[in-house]
């Protein structure tokens, strides 16, 4: 029996000497194989008699299958040798830099108009759009400014050389335009806004020679100052996503609306950042008021039995207010670091989850 | 529009202080700009008597001053010169802002010596006086009398005059306002007649249409001169300067009535007859400012024996004004129509006080008061004998009545009010209300902005209070189904969200451009060129926004950001019309200096056409229908790198590829930009569907198989000519064809290439045997002949 023990003895401590895979293979063949060791004995199995068969026999299975476990157990122990080695020589430098990618932006002037749609949607409102180059009837006459009348001159329009027929176009200088052409082409009633550029021949700090505007206009048999007031005061405090704001309608004077008004709302300048709702100042937002009669006559609507109101305000003026924007010609510039500091992720758009920015 | 508390008062009966006057204006509409009130700041101030000036102990230069105050008797230390005992002069008490130092006094020693208030000179007060010295005041000012009344300080509102209004240019129009909403009363006197003592020597004469109506007088025996201090002040507290007598008279009624006057000096002009009206020849005029002005046949003239005298309503003529040696005068008090007046405005850049005030129209019953108010501040303030009043021509009507139903203020502004509060507004604000079913409301003759119900409803709601106006909620409606955007606001909006997620930042530039760059843009056309631009270089409608994006990368680049990625979705203009105007999406990448470790040699321009397909796939344009053609595109893209995608030939989508070098150059740029245009309503419309379901998917439990082949074709035909000819060859099978190697040098001939291509097989229904592999191999290898194209050995 010694003779067998020291056999496996002998193959196991080949087994541990062996030190990589094909030398581990070697010893297995040498053990296991046809010709190997074990296997010889099993063959002298045969020659014995048969009743020393048996207990040869299970003798050297033991044998063989000490070696085996042996093997296997080894065979992992240099398969994981192996592997820590291949991954030791596959480091990578991950400290290098990643494939440079631009971070891209949706500038506030237009994150700030999809707010403001997205919330009047909600109220029912569709969006209506229309030319930047406008007639003098869309732009003034429909719109009840008379010929020649100094609010014209305030509108500082920028006009086309006129055609062959003594007919000049212009740029138009507000949206509401686009509220006769609604008008003209449909029937009441109406819940619209209007977003687009309009055009003054102006330029400062506080004025471009283009901006963004949008209008709102609601017609039907009932609306008045009061649903106004309520709709602009219902968007203010949703566009600022505070609950508390206070707003002020002071008497004005447009030649659209009759009466009309001018909307200031509350706020507090603390550190040179706008908080709407609360303080001791008043911000002119918009401008508003019931559309004047005229206005619908000259859309075919007859006021006796039509009334409705109509607001307009500033896009990039309200995404200066509500984001911190200081210059509004900055608005223009496309400037990279400017449009990296004030632009959104295209993500950002405005939902009720997740709110407007 | 400027006027002083003090002035209001004249017109209104009142205790409010400037700041109620304010907020009653603001509440009222009239839109108060400024408010300056030097009363206030002066008002820590007062009158002072130095009783006993000394040396101090421990300075040269200062004393030491025993001063009776206000507060009582002060050691004040002072080192004014001029400080000495029995002057009469101002005290500051501690804790008082100085104004012209910008410093609040504390009690602290002057060199050992506490001093218990400050003795002030006109500059530390912003008053006049010499700086060197304090002030040095009239010795019958009793101690203790406020600053604020030693100086004159009166406050002063500025407000901006809506053009409806222009009896607000009055302070007498503004008074009746406020006295409607309950500031105060208002002091209305009716306006006598002054008795003419002979008959005018001037007589006038109208053409009825330019001017409907003219009324004058001559006054003789007159002295002009330096006005009163009562009527100088008034107009220095408004910033007016005071000129003489004779023409401050006219100004002060110019403020206070809104009516603008005139006077000749009758010994100046020639004849006897004044005409007003338009004439047929044009002429010059030597005007009140100095300069000549040609008169045209628009503009309304007044003119005597010798010719043009003056532009009416806007300037009067030098050779007619009066001086101090004038004696007689003639009054002029017409009333022009206001359309021509603001034409003349435009016309010869005269913004004069009168012809603010005409343009705007103003109250045509003034024409007569107008005359009367100046006669007799004439008389009073220069003597005279006035003679009777000559009148040509007739004061145009007045707007007709309104029929007014009360409820109708309800109605339009959610305002409850009872009727007796809408006929008080009314009244005060000079209607007649006549109460019947319904009313009958006569408009008063200086509200030619009054038309109808509606501006009644103005009327009675601004002066009752905006702010008692309920926010009454809309009633709601459904919210749209399907969204509020058309087709075409709908994409732009996806097309800025999945650009800005591909790392373009989005711009928005001006929609005008100068016109030199718009020709190399495909647009240019005279008619788009604005006859008023801002500035040269904007003068022209855009046809692209490449130019701006273009410029303003390499303003970016100039600063040392180059490489940027800017987008921008907005119109462009290819005519006057509403159709002319386009909506684009553009995108532009400029080239990039910064390298990197990985990325050498790999190509922006496909990395632009990867974002270009992947955009319009996400705006669910069928990207695998779209032809690519190179070499047709617009002027300005590099001929050999650029290419147009279209769905036929009448139906570009987009121009994408690098920018032509001389258009870079013509822009100040160097390097290759890139970039493209998607012509958002040329995209075609997502196929209407009935529902919102996207069918049911049938996917095959079959493996794909690939297959890779290798042909050679002319260098010019392009690969994407080869990939369409493998996929036309089994539609069914062949699920996708990908160029993976462009190969051209050793073992393939001059002027061809290799285009390597891994065509993918999607079995069906069976798993496909190799006859039937070997048959789609040869359809597509015989498609491919049809091209040019042969196997590769």
């Amino acid at each position: 029996m010694s003779e067998y023990a020291a056999l496996q003895s002998e193959i196991e401590a080949e087994i541990s000497a062996a030190s990589d895979l094909p030398a581990l293979e070697a010893v297995r063949l040498s053990a296991l194989g046809k010709t190997g060791r074990v296997s010889g004995l099993l063959k002298t199995l045969g020659t014995l008699p048969p009743e020393e068969r048996k207990a040869t026999g299970a003798a050297i299975n033991v044998v063989r299958d000490a070696v085996q476990s042996a093997l296997e157990a080894r065979k992992i122990v240099l398969e994981e040798a192996h592997l820590a080695q291949r991954l030791a020589s596959e480091r990578i430098d991950l400290s290098l830099p990643a494939a440079p990618r631009a971070k891209g932006g949706v500038h506030p002037t237009l994150q700030v108009l999809d707010e403001i749609i997205a919330i009047f949607a909600e109220m029912g409102f569709s969006v209506a759009e229309g030319p930047d180059i406008e007639d003098d009837f869309h732009n003034f006459t429909a719109l009840n400014f008379p010929e020649k009348h100094p609010a014209r001159e305030m509108h500082d329009t920028f006009f086309f050389n006129p055609d062959e027929n003594g007919v000049r176009k212009l740029l138009r200088t507000h949206t509401s335009p686009v509220q006769i052409r609604s008008m003209i082409a449909d029937k009441p009633p109406f819940r619209l806004i209007v977003p687009g550029r309009v055009f003054r021949n102006d330029s400062d700090q506080t004025h471009t020679p283009m901006f963004h505007q949008v209008e709102g206009l609601v017609i039907d048999k009932t609306a008045h100052m009061g649903h106004l007031k309520w709709v602009l005061e219902t968007f203010i405090s949703r566009f600022f996503e505070t609950g508390d704001v206070t707003t002020q309608f002071r008497p004005h004077h447009f030649p659209f609306t009759e009466p009309s008004a001018e909307m200031d709302v509350r706020c507090s300048w603390e550190k040179g950042e706008l908080k709407v709702g609360s303080g001791d100042s008043w911000l002119e937002i918009l401008g508003c008021g019931m559309v004047h009669p005229n206005v619908l006559k000259a859309c075919g609507i007859d006021p006796e039995e039509y009334q409705g109101f109509a607001w307009g305000m500033g896009v990039d003026r309200l995404a200066m207010l509500k984001y911190g924007v200081p210059d509004l010609r900055d608005m223009f510039a496309a400037d990279a670091r400017w449009l990296s500091h004030y632009g959104f992720s295209g993500f950002a758009a405005p939902n009720p989850a997740s709110g407007l920015s | 529009m400027k006027f002083s508390l003090n002035w209001l008062k004249d017109h209104l009966n009142t205790d409010a202080d400037i700041n109620a006057v304010a907020a009653a204006m603001t509440a009222a509409g009239l839109e108060v700009e400024d408010v300056t009130d030097p009363a206030k700041l002066l008002a820590p101030f007062s009158v002072a008597r130095i009783v006993e000036a000394a040396k101090h102990p421990n300075a040269d230069k200062l004393q030491v001053c025993q001063v009776d105050t206000i507060d009582g008797r002060k050691e004040i230390v002072c080192g004014a010169p001029n400080a000495r005992a029995g002057l009469t002069t101002i005290y500051a008490p501690i804790g008082a802002y100085v104004p012209g130092l910008d410093v609040t006094l504390v009690e602290k020693p002057v060199r050992g010596v506490v001093s218990n208030g400050m003795l002030c000179s006109g500059a530390e007060l912003l008053v006049e006086g010499d700086a060197a010295g304090i002030l040095e005041l009239s010795d019958d000012l009793a101690v203790g009398t406020p600053a604020a009344e030693v100086f004159g300080a009166v406050p002063v509102i500025d407000f901006e005059v809506t053009p409806n209004r222009p009896d607000w240019l009055g302070v007498h129009g503004i008074a009746r306002d406020l006295a409607a909403t309950g500031l105060g009363t208002f002091t209305e006197k009716t306006i006598p007649a002054v008795a003419g003592k002979f008959p005018s020597p001037i007589n006038i004469t109208v053409d009825g249409e330019a001017c409907p109506v003219f009324a004058g007088r001559v006054v003789r025996g007159v002295r002009n001169g330096p006005s009163p201090k009562w009527l100088q002040d008034k107009l220095t507290s408004i910033g007016l300067k005071p000129i003489s007598v004779l023409v401050d008279i006219t100004n002060y009624l110019s403020f206070d009535r809104a009516r603008p006057l005139h006077v000749y000096d009758v010994a100046k002009l020639s004849g006897t007859t004044i005409e007003a009206g338009l004439r047929t020849d044009t002429s010059e005029l030597l005007a009140l400012d100095g300069k000549t002005y040609a008169v045209s046949p628009e503009m309304i003239a007044i003119s005597d024996a010798s010719g043009v005298i003056g532009l009416g309503g806007v300037m009067g003529g030098e050779s007619t004004g009066v001086s101090d040696t004038t004696t007689d005068v003639f009054v002029e008090s017409a009333w022009f129509d206001p359309i021509r007046i603001a034409q003349t405005g435009r016309d010869t850049k005269i913004s004069s006080d009168a012809q603010y005030r005409f343009a705007r129209g103003i109250d045509p019953a003034s024409v007569v008061d107008g005359l009367e108010l100046a006669t007799q501040l004439i008389l009073d303030l220069c003597g005279g004998e006035p003679s009777e009043v000559v009148i040509a021509g007739q004061i145009p009507a007045g707007r007709p009545d309104v029929t007014f139903d009360p409820a109708y203020v309800g109605q339009l502004t959610g305002l409850t009010i009872t009727e007796d509060d809408t006929a008080r507004i009314l009244t005060a604000l000079g209607f007649g209300v006549t109460k019947g079913n319904p009313w009958t409301v006569t408009v008063p003759s200086w509200r030619r902005d009054v038309e109808g119900k509606a501006d009644l409803v103005e009327e009675v709601a601004r002066i009752y209070g905006f702010n008692h106006i309920p926010a009454t909620p809309l009633p709601p409606v459904a919210p749209q189904a399907g969204g509020v955007l058309t087709p075409v606001q709908s994409r732009a909006r996806t097309a800025r969200r999945a650009l800005a997620a591909y790392g373009y930042s989005e711009a928005a530039t001006w929609s005008f451009m100068r016109q030199n760059w718009a020709k190399l843009f495909g647009g240019g056309d005279d008619r788009l060129v604005l006859a008023n631009p801002i500035a040269s270089e904007l003068n022209c409608m855009r046809p692209s926004i490449l130019p701006n994006l273009l410029e303003a990368a390499g303003r970016n680049g100039a600063r040392g950001f180059d490489g940027v990625k800017l987008f921008e979705i907005g119109p462009v203009y290819q005519g006057l019309e509403p159709q002319d105007q386009k909506t684009t999406i553009t995108a532009i990448a400029a080239p990039s200096r910064t390298r990197h470790w990985e990325q050498a040699g790999q190509s922006t321009l496909f990395a632009l056409k990867s974002d270009l397909f992947a955009l319009l796939d996400d705006l669910n344009v069928p990207v695998a229908s779209l032809q690519l053609v190179q070499g047709q595109n617009a002027a300005h893209w590099h001929p050999g790198r650029s290419a147009r995608l279209q769905l036929g030939p009448k139906n570009i989508v987009a121009e994408f590829g690098e920018l032509h070098p001389s258009v870079l150059k013509a822009l100040d740029l160097d390097g290759a930009y890139i970039g493209f245009e998607i012509s958002l309503s040329n995209l075609p419309q997502p196929k209407a569907k009935s529902g919102k379901s996207k069918g049911a998917l049938s996917l095959s439990n079959l493996m794909p198989l690939s297959r890779d082949f290798a042909f050679v074709v002319e260098d010019t035909v392009s690969a994407d000519a080869v990939v369409k000819a493998i996929r036309s060859a089994d539609k069914l099978l062949i699920a996708d064809a990908a160029v993976f190697d462009i190969y051209q040098g050793k073992g393939v001939a001059e002027g061809q290439k290799s285009v390597a291509v891994e065509v993918k097989l999607q079995p069906t229904d069976k798993t496909l045997t190799d006859p039937e592999i070997e048959a789609v191999s040869a359809k597509i290898v015989a498609a491919a002949q049809k091209i040019g194209a042969t196997l590769r050995a």
